[in-house]
Parts: C-alpha cells; structure tokens; sequence
C-alpha cells in the first residue's frame, strides 16, 4: 500500500434528499471546492448496493478517504462502517432537509446549507488521515482484584467462570473480608422471612478450587504502573516480599469501614461495654455459638435489646456522615431475629425514625420481622444512659411524648463509609511553569492521612478519584462503573453504599466491564464512550512548550510525564475526549480523524456571504454525546432550525480549542454558539470534566472579543442534555435573534 | 369484672401487645401495623376522638393499658370500613376496634359516661328481656339515661316522629306494657349465658 490519498465523495438522494436539494449542485461542490477525486450519487446508500458500491472503490480504486453526505453521523453507523479508511458525514438530512420549511421562499437559503455542509465535510477530510494502531496496545487477560471480600471473591469468581485468569490482593489472612465475621445475611430468597447463610464459605472453598484464581494473602499493591493491557503491578507481602506480575485490567474492590460513633456522646458508645455497633454485635453473636447472646460488661443474657438506627447519618452535623447507608434498619430486623432465635423472649424494639427496607426482600422481611413480635417504635433517640439497665431516652414521634426504655444492649446502626485511598484531587492540581514551585507547592499541601491503596504510578495521583464523601468518581447515569482512570473499575460499597446482594451483582459488572476494558486495550480501542475509536492523541514534540496543561488536565489521568516535563501519552489510558487537545496552547495534539486543524477548515470552508447580503453565520460546536443527538431528535420531530446556523460536532467541549473562536470571529461569524453537558457537582459530562474545564477557558474568551470590539452575547456556552430536544434548537434560534438585534459582524471579506 | 382486671394485669405485666394479641378479637394483627397513618387519615370521624386507630395501636405496643382501654375512641367507631379498605398493610381494623371496645368493657375499663358504649349497653339489656328490640322501650331508655327532666325533654323533642311512626303502625304504644317476646327466651338467655361461661372460660385459661 502506498501512501498515497485517494478522495472519494459519496451522495445520497434518498430520504428526500433528491428532491428537497440539487445533487447535481451538491456534486460539483465536492469535486471543485471539495475537491474530491470523484464523487458518486445513489438514490440510497445506505443499502447494500450503495454500500457495496463504497466497499468495491475502496477495494479496487485505493480510496482512502471517504464523505458521504447523506443523514447524520449518527444514523446507519453500522452501514457505513468503513475501518480501514478516513471517514466523514455531512449531515444532510437531519442537518438540512429536516430542519427546514419545504417552501419556495426558503429553497435558496435551504441549499447554501447543504453546499456548506459538503464543502465542510471535504475540508475536513482532507486534514484527516487514516487511523493507524499505535504500536502499543496488547492483550493481557488477567484480572487484577485488590480486595478478597464478598465484591472482590466474586468479581474473581465472574471473570474465571468467563475464562479470564483473576488474582485476589488481599491485605488480611484470610478472604471473606467484612462478611466473614456476620452470621447470616439479609434474605435474598423468596418468602424474605428469615435470614440466610451468607455465602462466604461457599466462595472461599471455590476460589481454592479454581485453577484460574490466584490468592495473594496479606498483600498490597505496592505500585501500579502501565496502562490496560499491560499494567504492570508490584504487590507486596507482609514478609516485605515483593512480586510483580502483569494484567490487562484492575478491579477494585476494598469494600468500607463502619462509621465510629465515639465522638457522638449522647449514644455514650464509649461509656458502657453494652453500647456497640451492628458491626460489633455480629461477632458478639459470633461468639455465643448459636447459645443464647450475652451483654459484654457482665455475661448476663439480653432479655432486651434497643437498635437505634441511623446514628450519625443523613446529617447535616460536622463530622458525620452527610448520606444513609440505606441498609442499616434491614440489619436490625436481622439482628433483631437473632434475639428472637437465640434469647427466648427478649424484647427486640427498633427505634427508628424513617424506616427504610429497600431492596426485593425489604418490605416481605420487615413484616417477618413484625411476626416475630420484632417492636418497631418511631422515636428519636436523645441519649442512651450507661448502667446495669441501660436507659434508652427517645421522643416518641407518633405518640409525640418525651420517653425512655431499658436495655440490656443498646446496638447503633452507624453508617458505611468507603475503604478508598486519598482523592488525587482533594487539592487542585497546579500547573506549575518551574520545578521549584513543584517543591514548594509538595510541602505546602496538606498531608493525606489516607494510605494509598493503587498505588498508581500517574502524573495525577496514587488512587481512583473520588466523587463525595470518598466513594469513587463514575459517570453514574451512563457509566456507572466507569472510573475516572480507564481499565480500573470499582465495585461494591467503594462505590455506594451497598447490601451483600447488590455487591455480588456489582462485582458482576464490574468483571465483565474489565474483561471488555482488557480486550479492549488488545485491540488499541477506546473504551466507552468513544467505544470502538482506533484513533489516539499525538503530540509534536518540537512544538511542544513542556507547559504540562495537557497532563494536568486530562480528565482520566491518562497522560505522564518524562523526565524533561514533555506529555506520555497511553493509548489505552486515554478516552478520547480531546481535552488535551483543546488545553494545549501551542495546538501541537491532535488525532488522525480530529484535531484543530480539521475543525479549523470545517469553519473556513463555510461560505461567509458578504454583509449586505444580510446572510449572517452562526457557528455551533455541539457536543456529540448530548447536544449533537438533541438536534438530531429535533430534526426527527420536525422542529424548525435557522438557516444561518453550521453546526459542528465535537467529542466534547473540552476539545474545543481556543482559536476555532478566535478564527471564526476573525472570519465574520456573527454569532458563536457552545453546546455541552452540565457540569459540575451532578455534572453529565461524558468526559467528566470536560465540559468544566471548557467553561473555565471560555472565560477568556470576553477577552478576544473585546479586543476586536465585539458584542459580548455573541458568544454563548450552555450546558445541554439529550433530553433538551425543543431548548436545543432554540438556543441556536435565540442566537439568530440577538444577532439580528446587534447586527452582523464587521469582519466579513 | 375489676377482678378480671386485676388478674390481667398480673398476667401480662410485661407486654400490653401479647395481652392485646391473646384476649382482644384480631388482637395479633396488631404488630402488623407499620405505622403509615392511612387508618387515621382515612378515618371520617378518626379527628374528633381521643385516639385514632393508628395511635391506638402504638399506645399498645408502648404498653399503656389504661390509656388505651379507657379510650373513646374504640366506641365511635361507625365501622365505616374505610380504614380496613385503605390499610396497606390489610389490618382488620373495625373489629379490632370493636375488639378492643369489648374487652376493654369486660375489664370494666371503659369510659362510664361514653354515649355509645351507654347505648350499647341499654341495647343488650333490652334485647336479653324479651329476645327481641323492644323499640319503644328502647328509645324511652335512651331519653331517660341522662335523668328524669331531660328525659321529658328528650321525649317532647322527638313527639311528632313518634306520632308519625305509631300513625304508620312501625311502632305500638301497647309494647310499654310487657311487649312482644320471642318463643323461648328462657332458652335464648340460657344459650347466651353459656357463651359468656365459654368467652371467660377461655380468657381466664389464657395464661
Ligand atoms: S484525549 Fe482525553 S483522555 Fe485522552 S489523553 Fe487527551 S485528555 Fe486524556
Ligand atoms: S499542552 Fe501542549 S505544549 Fe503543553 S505539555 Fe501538553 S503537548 Fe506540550
Ligand atoms: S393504615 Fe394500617 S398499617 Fe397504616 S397505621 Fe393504620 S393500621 Fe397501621
Ligand atoms: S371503620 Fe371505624 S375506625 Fe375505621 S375508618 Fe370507619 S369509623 Fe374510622
């Protein structure tokens, strides 16, 4: 194969297209402006003919690049599925044909879209060159597994039974984690009525059987290095013993700790051996043998026990937990029938205040907990006094009188918290021109009293990011197991707070979404959402100013640093969000099939018509996970879009570059219209913090307008969702207002 | 009837609830109850008592007795049924009200001035006489509960409506005097005093 380009243009003029346009006029664009080696129309491409016809020129006549214009990029992927070439769409149907009034009066301003659109489409080809594998990618089906409880054993247990190797690291003596030390579990089974085995030795005895698994015991992950598929890991024994082994993907699964209620003194925890945890009461249960369950302070058995649920959650105190584990009052009706089994007629009483039975066993168990004459009380509780009766004071919300009880063993449901390493991002990250401020800014920062548990050799932190209240980062609506470091995923309460039964089915998922990342990185594809993707960010090296922008603000922390300060790029680390892209001041990343340069020329080929035609531009950057598919519904749905609009997509705002901006106010847009997803807190961004960190660089941009004596609203960024189908296209149509309030801009040719 | 009371207490000193759950008709659904509120909610007339059923039930599990079986509000019940329509959780919960106003009764808690419970009462001796509702009998017993001269009032008040009746021949000045009785009441009072003997038997045995 040589090197050689070969265009090729491709028209549909089926869908309507044919009719409502001149395919002959669309035609000859392609071939003169777009300059394409040749350009074919069929009456529908999308069938097997016409894309046997695409298929056979790109087998016999060497096409390398190809544009179709026809319907969205977003329609017929599968059809126009064309690897081993450069492709591009110009969106005819639902960018033109759809969006406009079949009228007469509207026919001429209907065709200059579409002529833009091709002449867009070929430009942008022309900067574009086939994608090519990077040379790094390689497939390693072993599966890391850093923690050996309930979510680790069965994410191990998921990924062999599906044939992919599996290592455990656990930091203890033993598997089983937390669950080894509860007697029973929260039923999972039809009738829900009475607790059940827990499972655990079940699993420990299958992982010991299984060929595929491989057990580190008291280990820890020393260091994490590599990328998926060829992560290369050092893990640690206690003997100081150090091992390295490779695998292709990493699941973790530390699981988390209880909550320690000593700092709240009215629960007087601290104050009597009988005050404990529905942690601690599992093993104190443990320990009677299935005999009946005895106090701590004395050995005398419980004839009355109070749970008091929810201590220290849902608050909104300082040093509580701010959320509800939501499990905790299915746990006390557990513990409380562990009364009812073991102690005869001990009074169980449940104080609680909301209670939540969530999940397909809630509602059947807590009736069986009411069965048992298990005694459910609304009450606050305000203090638990110490003594050889412990006294329960507590408002009673329904009966709504100041009150008390005695026990023999009060029991706190306190909340999960997630056993995570430090947040990469509890400080800001500093972009940082000289090594001595780096010095400085290291001893500054505050000291993280969290052990690492990744270990992760990235320029952006030890261990997965975490979103709120240390559970990890993940995109929760679309990628709920999706971490914010590619091929490390996270499962069980690491996540969210969790029941065993949700974390079995977490580590499910989260096994297979590591099998997927491992194969993946095999082949040098991305991973969601640009699942698929071959192409990769590069960078020129002689352009390449050592600013670090791109490695401190890619949202994955894909990208390294060597020794003199310049970007190493991980393929199968990166999700090709072109953040980078867009961060890097001197333009030098770019991706074979995207990159400023091909944008660049979508925005010049755009005819600017001159200002006494009255014709203004408006450019539009739409996000393509969002923005881009809210246009196209809108189309579908027959809403209308106006005709001075060019709507570009782009992988996501953070790709956007600086200079598109610049370049086309310079060349006589008269209105700029950015189109994300939400950013912040509950943000949507498919890149996480792609959409963020556009906005932030957008805020420069009141600079460059007032530098060229611009109206300020003739740039506008909004943040846009899927769903937003009518706001959408109103937000370009608003733009098309102001600009008719304002008037056009004094920068056309 | 005290005595029953006293030997009650005894027995169930502990727990109000298995009390409830052993001696009160539909008793053991009361744990059931998981407090949503509907039943008090539902209730047409549930605001205007001491207690709605849902409070009952908690005054029960919180183990006041003497609130709870002193209460109006078991009595006011219409047995509209909406509350048994609408609980959530499907607790019978007219007759535990109905229940609960019958044991609370037997233990001669009940609240002594309580129209309803009066009524009740003035019904059960009326119908035990003759095995049969003396309606003349009846209404004049209710005029007269509350004394002589209100009674005399009550009466005048409702003169025209007994007028009406008696001109329609639904009521009969000569029941004052005797009355109609069923065939054999002897027979009927023997059969009742039986399943009293039986009730008591069983509450007594319910140690
Ligand atoms: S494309 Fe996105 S994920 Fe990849 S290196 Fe650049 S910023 Fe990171
Ligand atoms: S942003 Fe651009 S100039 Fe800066 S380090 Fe990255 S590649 Fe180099
Ligand atoms: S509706 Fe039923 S469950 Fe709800 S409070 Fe009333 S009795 Fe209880
Ligand atoms: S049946 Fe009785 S308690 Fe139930 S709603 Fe009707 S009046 Fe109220």
């Amino acid at each position: 194969m040589s090197d050689e380009k070969k265009f090729a243009g491709y028209i549909c003029t089926g869908c309507g297209i044919g009719d409502r346009l001149d395919p002959s006029q669309l035609e000859s664009i392609a071939t003169r402006e777009g300059k394409m080696q040749s350009c074919k129309q069929h009456e529908m491409l999308c069938n097997s003919e016409g894309v046997q016809m695409i298929r056979d020129d790109i087998a016999n006549d060497a096409v390398t690049h190809v544009m179709i214009a026809a319907c969205s990029r977003r329609a017929k992927v599968e059809a126009f599925n064309f690897t081993d070439v450069a492709l591009t769409r110009a969106n005819l149907r639902e960018g033109v044909i759809w969006v406009r009034p079949d009228a007469d009066e509207h026919q001429e301003t209907t065709q200059e879209m579409a002529d833009d659109y091709v002449r867009m489409a070929c430009a942008e080809l022309r900067s574009m060159s086939k994608p090519a594998s990077s040379g790094e990618q390689q497939l390693n089906k072993t599966i890391m597994v850093v923690g050996g409880g309930i979510t680790g054993m069965t994410a191990a247990i998921e990924a062999a039974a599906a044939g992919y190797p599996a290592h455990i690291i656990e930091k203890s003596g033993a598997l089983g984690g937390q669950a080894a030390d509860y007697i029973k579990s929260i039923p999972t089974r039809s009738p829900y009525s009475e607790p059940q085995d827990t499972g655990v030795a079940a699993m420990i005895a299958s992982i010991e059987a299984n060929d595929l698994i491989t057990v580190h015991l008291n280990s820890t992950v020393a260091k994490t290095a590599g990328a998926p598929g060829r992560f290369s890991v050092d893990i640690a024994t206690e003997s100081g013993a150090v091992v390295t082994e490779t695998f292709g993907a990493i699941i973790q699964a530390t699981g988390f700790n209880l909550y320690d209620p000593s700092g709240l003194m009215q629960f007087g925890y601290s104050s009597s051996p009988d005050i404990i945890t529905n942690g601690e009461l599992e093993k104190l249960v443990k320990a009677s043998n299935g005999g009946p369950i005895k106090r701590p302070s004395d050995g005398k058995e419980v004839k009355a026990v109070a749970f008091v649920q929810n201590v220290g959650q849902s608050s909104t105190e300082k040093g509580q937990l701010s959320y509800h584990s939501g499990i905790g009052d299915l746990i006390a009706i557990k513990q409380a029938m562990y009364f009812k089994a073991q102690n005869g007629d001990c009074d169980t009483t449940i104080l609680f205040n909301n209670l939540r039975t969530p999940g397909a066993a809630g509602e059947d168990f807590y009736r069986a907990g009411q069965e048992k004459m298990v005694t459910f009380s609304k009450g606050e509780v305000s203090e638990v006094v110490a003594g050889d009766s412990l006294e329960v004071k507590f408002k009673d919300l329904i009966l709504d009188e100041e009150t008390s009880m005695q026990a023999d063993l009060v029991v706190l449901d306190v909340g999960m918290m997630p056993n995570s390493g430090p947040d990469p991002y509890a400080v800001p990250m500093v972009i940082d021109e000289d090594a001595e401020k780096t010095e400085e800014a290291e001893v500054k920062a505050p000291t993280v009293t969290v052990d690492s548990i990744l270990n992760l050799d990235y320029r952006q932190g030890t261990d997965l990011p975490h979103l709120k209240n240390g559970f990890t980062d993940s995109h929760f609506i679309c990628f709920p197991y999706e971490t914010r470091r590619t091929g490390i995923y996270a499962a069980g309460p690491l996540r969210r707070p969790m029941d065993m039964r949700q974390a079995q089915d977490d580590a499910a998922g989260a096994a297979m979404k590591a099998i997927q990342a491992a194969e993946n990185a095999g082949k040098g594809m991305a991973a969601h959402p640009r699942a698929g993707d071959l192409s990769f960010p590069k960078f020129r090296m002689d352009g390449c100013t050592q600013c670090k922008r791109c490695t401190v603000e890619c949202p994955f922390g894909a990208i390294n640093e060597d020794e003199k300060g310049y970007p190493m790029f991980n393929e199968s680390r990166c999700r090709r969000c072109g953040t980078c892209m867009g961060a890097c001041p001197v333009r030098v990343i770019s991706f074979e099939n995207y990159s400023v340069e091909t944008v660049n020329q979508q925005i010049k080929n755009v005819e600017v018509p001159e200002e006494f035609d009255e014709k203004p531009r408006i450019l539009v950057l739409a996000c393509e996970n969002d923005a881009y598919p809210a246009l196209d519904q809108a189309a579908m749905n027959g809403v209308e879009i106006n005709p001075w609009a060019r709507v570009i997509p782009v992988r996501c705002l953070g790709s956007v570059s600086l200079s598109w901006i610049t370049d086309s106010l310079n060349s006589g847009y008269d209105g700029i219209v950015l189109m994300g997803c939400a950013k912040g807190d509950d943000y949507q961004c498919h890149f996480v913090r792609g959409s963020a960190m556009a906005h932030e660089r957008m805020g420069k941009v009141g600079d460059t307008l007032s530098s060229l004596n611009l109206e300020p609203e003739r740039v506008v960024v909004y943040e846009v969702a899927i769903t937003d189908v009518e706001r959408a296209p109103k937000l370009i149509n608003d733009m098309a207002e102001t600009v008719e309030k304002i008037g056009l801009s004094p920068f056309k040719f | 009837m005290s005595d029953l009371n006293t030997a009650m207490t005894e027995r169930y000193r502990s727990s109000f609830l298995k009390e409830v759950e052993a001696n009160v008709e539909e008793g053991e659904w009361v744990k059931m109850c998981m407090q949503c509120g509907v039943c008090a909610g539902s209730c047409p007339l549930g605001n205007a008592w001491e207690h709605t059923p849902q409070k009952l039930f908690m005054m029960i599990r919180a183990g006041k007795r003497e609130a709870v079986l002193s209460s109006d509000a078991m009595w006011m019940c219409t047995s509209c049924y909406n509350c048994i329509a609408r609980c959530p959780r499907g607790l019978p919960i007219t007759h535990i009200m109905h229940g609960l106003a019958h044991y609370a009764k037997r233990l001669g808690l009940s609240p002594k001035n309580q129209p309803t419970q009066q009524f009740a009462q003035i019904f059960w001796d009326n119908l035990m006489k003759k095995g049969r509702v003396n309606e003349l009998k009846l209404g004049l017993s209710m005029y007269f509960k509350d004394g002589f001269g209100q009674g005399i009032k009550n009466a005048m008040a409702n003169q025209k409506l007994g007028q009406n009746m008696m001109k329609a021949k639904r009521m009969s000045a000569m029941e004052l005097f005797g009355g109609h009785s069923i065939k054999d009441t002897s027979g009927l009072q023997k059969m009742i005093k039986k399943a009293q003997e039986i009730e008591d038997a069983k509450i007594q045995g319910n140690s």
